[in-house]
């Protein structure tokens, strides 16, 4: 077995794992960790695909791994608003739950918006 | 022997990433997010991309290290009653099939990928020369696949007005975080004034040399970012106000410049985007000088989040 199956393998299992956080973290940031985890695992099939295409001089196909560097940054830009929805949810709530409110218990907003 | 170090990293990538998922605390799994991040950087030097990997350290690991760490810090009272709210394990063993299922589909579909693979890496090389660039990644970024480049930079701006209109009413046009209180003896202090007129070089000259080897503008404006980040973090200056014209001009100007060139390309060029071959590297250059404050002003606010408290020079 070659290095770029074996981390395509390892890719396969981090798609998994972060598919398992999605679904059963009940926390919404862990939720986003476990987004990127997959997200990571996605990234790495693509950098495997991209290696696979060596030729012509070159480590690897430039073309999947000029968009990997799009998708890392686009991947950044997406957590943060995550990350910033969550924390606006905190301030509002008091808590982080995505249960729907009439289910969990909730505090009332602190302060009023106006 | 390089099969043995893959073994190894692969070890450590997996069990760093299911204590991410799996650790109870979120503040732990955030400790084992920031070095799983790291670790995939050698990852893709493995796989020779060593634009993504600079990508990865700067971005990847330490940006989003950042971003989790703070938050993770703020919603420490929220993790009990998050824990509560768990679902059973008829649910956990369920999803566990269902992922393990996915994975053992992509597993197959790796073992299965098409030998000899497609590849458009004798495209590239038949014409590079045209962009005037020497590094394959720059030419596909800013020539070839010029418009998902645009794209990227518009949807990093779309990114930071989402968490801007995450603001309450009361706070618009004041400034986020919290006030800078600075300790002129602190460590912190200490660094943020040594650190950054070596990183701001560094920076400029990562997007320098990513015309004709590894580096860029997104991992040069990372740099300037995370110094920009430490000097407001260490309280030495305040986070800007987010209705500063400056600083609607920094966030726009590159995108602009970016649209301006384009559009001056299917006037002389005859394609949007297209670039006259004798004036292409100039080109490019113009539009990753011009993107490189864009990028690093957007990074470093999308991490401070929304405005939070008024204004108060005003």
């Amino acid at each position: 077995m070659n290095t770029p199956t074996l981390l395509g393998l390892c890719a396969a299992v981090l798609i998994g794992l972060g598919l398992y956080g999605l679904i059963v973290s009940p926390h919404p940031l862990r939720k986003i960790m476990a987004f990127n985890v997959m997200g990571n695992g996605i990234f790495l099939v693509a950098a495997v695909i991209a290696r696979r295409g060596a030729g012509a001089g070159m480590g690897g196909d430039p073309v999947p791994q000029a968009l990997l560097i799009t998708a890392l940054v686009v991947a950044f830009a997406a957590s943060a608003l995550g990350v910033a929805l969550v924390l606006r949810l905190f301030e509002e709530t008091g808590s982080a739950s995505l249960t729907a409110p009439d289910a969990a218990p909730r505090t009332p907003p602190s302060e009023s918006e106006v | 022997m390089t099969l043995a170090l893959t073994l190894a990293l692969v070890g450590l990538l997996m069990a760093l990433a299911i204590w991410t998922v799996v650790a109870r605390d979120t503040f732990a799994a955030v400790t084992g997010f920031v070095p799983y991040g790291l670790l995939l950087t050698l990852a893709w030097l493995q796989l020779r991309a060593v634009d993504v990997a600079m990508t990865e350290a700067a971005i990847g690991a330490g940006l989003t290290g950042v971003l989790l760490i703070a938050a993770a810090a703020r919603l420490r009272a929220t993790e009990t009653p998050a824990w509560a709210e768990r679902p059973g394990l008829a649910t956990r063993v369920l999803a566990a099939i269902v992922s393990a299922a996915v994975a053992a589909g992509i597993g197959a579909c790796v073992l299965l990928l098409p030998d000899p693979a497609p590849s458009l890496a004798p495209a590239v090389v038949e014409n590079i020369a045209a962009t005037g660039v020497g590094n394959p990644i720059t030419a596909v970024l800013m020539s070839f696949r010029a418009m998902d480049t645009l794209l990227e930079a518009i949807v990093l701006l779309l990114g930071l007005v989402g968490v801007w209109s995450l603001a309450p009413d009361r706070f618009w046009g004041g400034r986020p975080g919290p006030a800078p209180t600075e300790d002129p003896n602190s460590i912190l202090g200490y660094l943020a004034r040594v650190l950054p007129p070596i990183g701001i070089v560094v920076g400029v000259y990562i997007l320098w040399v990513g015309a004709d080897h590894p580096g860029g503008k997104f991992q040069g404006a990372t740099v300037l970012a995370a110094m920009w980040l430490l000097v407001m973090m260490a309280g030495l200056s305040d986070a800007p106000a987010v209705d500063r014209r400056w600083v609607r001009i920094a966030l726009a100007g590159g995108p602009g410049a970016f649209i301006a060139v384009g559009l001056l390309g299917s006037v002389i060029a005859g394609a949007f985007l297209g670039y006259p071959e004798a004036f292409a590297k100039p080109l490019i250059v113009v539009i990753e000088a011009a993107l490189l404050p864009s990028l690093a002003v957007t990074l470093a606010l999308l991490l401070t989040g929304p405005p939070s408290r008024k204004d108060s020079s005003e």
